[in-house]
């Protein structure tokens, strides 16, 4: 899968301090609990595409069975908005926001 | 049916006759589903990934083709090994992928839930037919999951 770039960032300006501030705040990408796939599925699939131990890919997928979400991945827009499509492309259910 | 660890990393299958069929079945209709993305079938396979909407249109129109081709693309190469007895590591990824998605898109239109008890099906019931599909896809992709994650180790 190619680089996914954001436009939005691209854009070169002078930051207000507190926009410097927004700015810099990290992404979260969280799973959210489906009643389809699999519980064994998605903990190979945190291992695959984040290279998790079983015994954290599985603690993940614990988290998402009974909170009903985790947060997967974090980091700036780019990197989670690659890793929201990873998980897209393998049918979870992930979205993301600022931490 | 038999799913089993391959000592290069991929996986041994074996199906039977109406197995093979059935998954042929399956696959074809996924396929033209695929020609018609706005079917709200498919919504389940292409989730929003914000909830501002002016973010999800942006990651929309850099993925969703990205997505949508890959999606084709991991039909085309189960086509393309059903029958076979080997595959590679990255022909078992595709099925992976692709088992999903026809249980996403079964499971959306059965509104299959967590407590949705596959051992008490009624045959008078007319979902029954497409709940038993569903049941028996889970099976074979639970078999898969089990078969390559043994091979990978940690």
């Amino acid at each position: 899968m190619s680089t996914i770039v954001a436009p939005a960032e691209v854009e070169i300006r002078q930051p207000e301090p507190e926009e410097g501030v927004e700015y810099d705040r990290p992404w979260v990408v969280i799973v959210w609990n489906d009643p389809i796939n699999l519980m064994s599925y998605v903990t190979l699939i945190f291992q695959k595409l984040f290279g998790y131990s079983l015994a954290k890919a599985t603690q993940l997928m614990l988290q998402v069975h009974h909170d009903g979400k985790a947060v997967v991945s974090s980091g700036n827009r780019e990197k989670s908005e690659h890793d929201v499509a990873r998980l897209h492309a393998y049918g979870l259910w992930a979205t993301m926001q600022r931490d | 049916m038999k799913i089993e660890r391959d000592p290069t990393g991929g996986v041994r299958l074996n199906f039977d006759e109406g197995e093979l069929l059935l998954l042929r079945e399956l696959l074809g209709e996924l396929e033209a589903l695929l020609e018609e993305p706005d079917d709200p079938a498919l919504r389940r396979l292409f989730p929003p990934a914000h909830d501002d909407r002016e973010s999800e249109k942006q990651y929309r129109s850099l993925v969703r083709d990205q997505l949508l081709g890959g999606r084709a693309e991991a039909l085309a190469v189960v086509r393309g090994t059903l029958g076979r007895e080997t595959l590679s590591p990255k022909e078992a990824d595709a099925w992976l992928r692709a088992l999903n998605d026809l249980r996403l898109v079964l499971g959306t239109r059965l509104d299959v839930t967590e407590d949705t008890d596959f051992d008490a099906l009624d045959p008078r019931d007319p979902r029954s037919r497409d709940l038993a599909v569903y049941a028996y896809l889970s099976w074979l992709q639970e078999e898969l999951v089990e078969a390559l994650g043994v091979s990978s180790g940690s």
